[in-house]
């Protein structure tokens, strides 16, 4: 609304009326790393406010043959920010003759993301992936690029519903192991998607901004086998390359009310 | 923000204005905080656009109306604008931002003509244009207040998107913008989600009819008056500005708010 303020002139002043050049879109993302293996999962709605802007959004993005990145916050930010980084990786494709290893792209996202740093890109990113090593990895970042490698991170409208969850399922915070026995430093494969869609069924029940789709990308290190996929419906597999590592992506449903 | 350092108070650094001579009057006034008129505000403004995909295309309705503040200012302009033979955009907010992104498009239509080769833009193209063009502006902080549709058809694909003054865009086989996406997009979703390929165009213009008159009954900002532009592979079509049907006859039977006796 327009509003005016009287100057000490006596005359009103037209009032310059605020631009907000940021929004919020809702939604949540979710990553977790395993031994081998690295799983990065987002949910498809779109939202601003009470409404629903699309029912199917896509939050998470194939950068490379073995690194994904996922966004939340902003989404015109977050799409402008993923083109710039596969732009970004292009251009080291055309200079090396191979694709950037995941640290490096984790170093890259963080200088393009303190670059704005007074006109921040308002996005939270998890990027997920396979390390040189073949260790699966997780980096996460706010929004003006600090950043960690951690074993798993959820971001978005349910963050506070999800990690409290992934802090007792995966580092198994407030358990005590059983006599004799120890807590595994890593989950399989199979109990960490079981993980990913009860997080995202559990989120759609509890919060407005997240529902509709479900998407989770698998990266597998080389060598590993992907055979526990053969359980899953819905899977598609995304490798473009023989032997290296492999990735696929597990399209569910979620509730749309 | 004021680039002068002799603005910004006592020079700090006895090197820039030493004694401290230089008049207040004479210092040089910030070229950046006058003169540039950025952020506006919408003056003559449209209504909702309403959109959605059928069997062989796109469909997308707007009404006529340009308003002036809460005045129907202009009611015979016409809000949907083809672009090239294979696309449509629809627009709401601002209108003489729209008719400034209209001349754009005709112009880059024309230097892809002139390019000839052999390529022309389709909806998904015309997109990603006005995507990059409406971010680039809100990133300066001068956005074009607009939402707007994008609608298409071309080489056997449906397509169908938003994009705003944020940059803001997604894609859905049922679109609505400004009181549309409250009252309209409700309505849309029910007839045409899990029907997008069975709808047939007549259908499909009824669909987008009815949605247009509960938008004409509820949205104090719209008038009587719409268009529709139908894209399929036969190329675009906008059509005559149609009149609704309404009935008000209701309101005789309305009891409790003026000046009835009895």
């Amino acid at each position: 609304m327009e509003h005016s303020f009287a100057s000490p002139s006596g005359h009103p002043q037209p009032h310059q009326r605020h631009f907000n050049p940021y929004s919020e879109n809702g939604g949540t993302i979710l990553a977790i790393a395993g031994a081998n293996f690295s799983v990065i999962a987002g949910d498809t709605r779109q939202s601003e406010g009470y409404s629903i802007q699309t029912r199917y959004a896509p939050k998470v993005f194939r950068l490379t043959d073995k690194a994904v990145l996922a966004t939340n916050g902003f989404a015109a930010d977050g799409n402008m920010f993923v083109k710039k980084v596969r732009q970004r990786l292009e251009w080291y494709r055309h200079a090396h003759s191979k694709d950037m290893p995941i640290r490096a792209i984790a170093r890259l996202i963080q200088t393009m993301l303190y670059a704005r740093r007074f006109f921040p890109y308002y996005v939270y990113n998890i990027l997920g992936g396979i390390e040189e090593d073949g260790s699966g990895a997780v980096y996460s970042f706010d929004p003006v690029g600090s950043y960690e490698r951690e074993a798993c991170r959820a971001a978005g409208a349910a963050q506070s519903l999800v990690q409290p969850f992934l802090d007792n399922q995966i580092y198994f915070k407030n358990q005590t192991p059983a006599h004799g026995t120890s807590h595994p430093a890593h989950l399989p494969l199979d109990h960490v998607l079981e993980l990913v869609i009860d997080s995202f069924t559990s989120a759609t029940e509890r919060h407005i901004e997240v529902g509709d789709g479900l998407e989770i990308y698998v990266v597998l290190a080389k060598g590993s086998t992907p055979q526990v996929l053969d359980r899953w419906q819905g899977v598609t597999e995304m490798t473009t390359t023989q032997d290296g590592e492999r990735m696929f992506v597990i399209r569910r449903n979620l509730k749309r009310d | 923000m004021d680039h002068f350092p002799t603005n910004w108070g006592r020079p700090r650094n006895d090197t820039i204005d030493p004694y401290g001579t230089y008049p207040i009057h004479q210092r040089p006034k910030d070229a950046f905080s006058t003169g540039i008129q950025r952020t506006q505000h919408p003056i003559v403004t449209g209504t909702s656009v309403l959109a959605i995909k059928f069997k062989d295309g796109v469909m997308m309705a707007a009404d006529n109306l340009a308003s002036y503040g809460s005045l129907a200012r202009f009611r015979d302009i016409q809000r949907l604008h083809p672009v090239g033979d294979n696309t449509v955009i629809g627009a709401g907010g601002d209108m003489s931002d729209f008719q400034y992104l209209q001349s754009i498009l005709d112009e880059l239509m024309v230097d892809e003509f002139c390019a000839s080769d052999g390529h022309t833009l389709g909806p998904a193209e015309v997109h990603n244009y006005l995507s990059e063009l409406m971010y680039a502006r809100r990133s300066k902080m001068d956005p074009l207040w607009n939402s707007l549709l994008v609608g298409g058809f071309k080489d056997g694909k449906r397509f169908l998107a938003y994009v705003d003054l944020l940059g803001t865009t997604y894609a859905s086989s049922t679109l609505a913008t400004g009181y549309g996406a409250y009252i309209a997009q409700p309505l849309l979703r029910r007839a045409v989600e899990g029907n997008e390929d069975t709808l047939t165009k007549e259908e499909a213009r009824k669909i987008l009819e009815q949605s247009m008159q509960v938008l004409f009954y509820r949205d104090a900002r719209s008038i009587d008056q719409f268009q529709i532009a139908t894209v399929t592979a036969a190329g675009v079509h906008i059509s005559e500005a149609r009149k609704l049907e309404t009935s008000w006859s209701f309101a005789e039977g309305i009891r409790g708010y003026g000046a009835q006796t009895q």
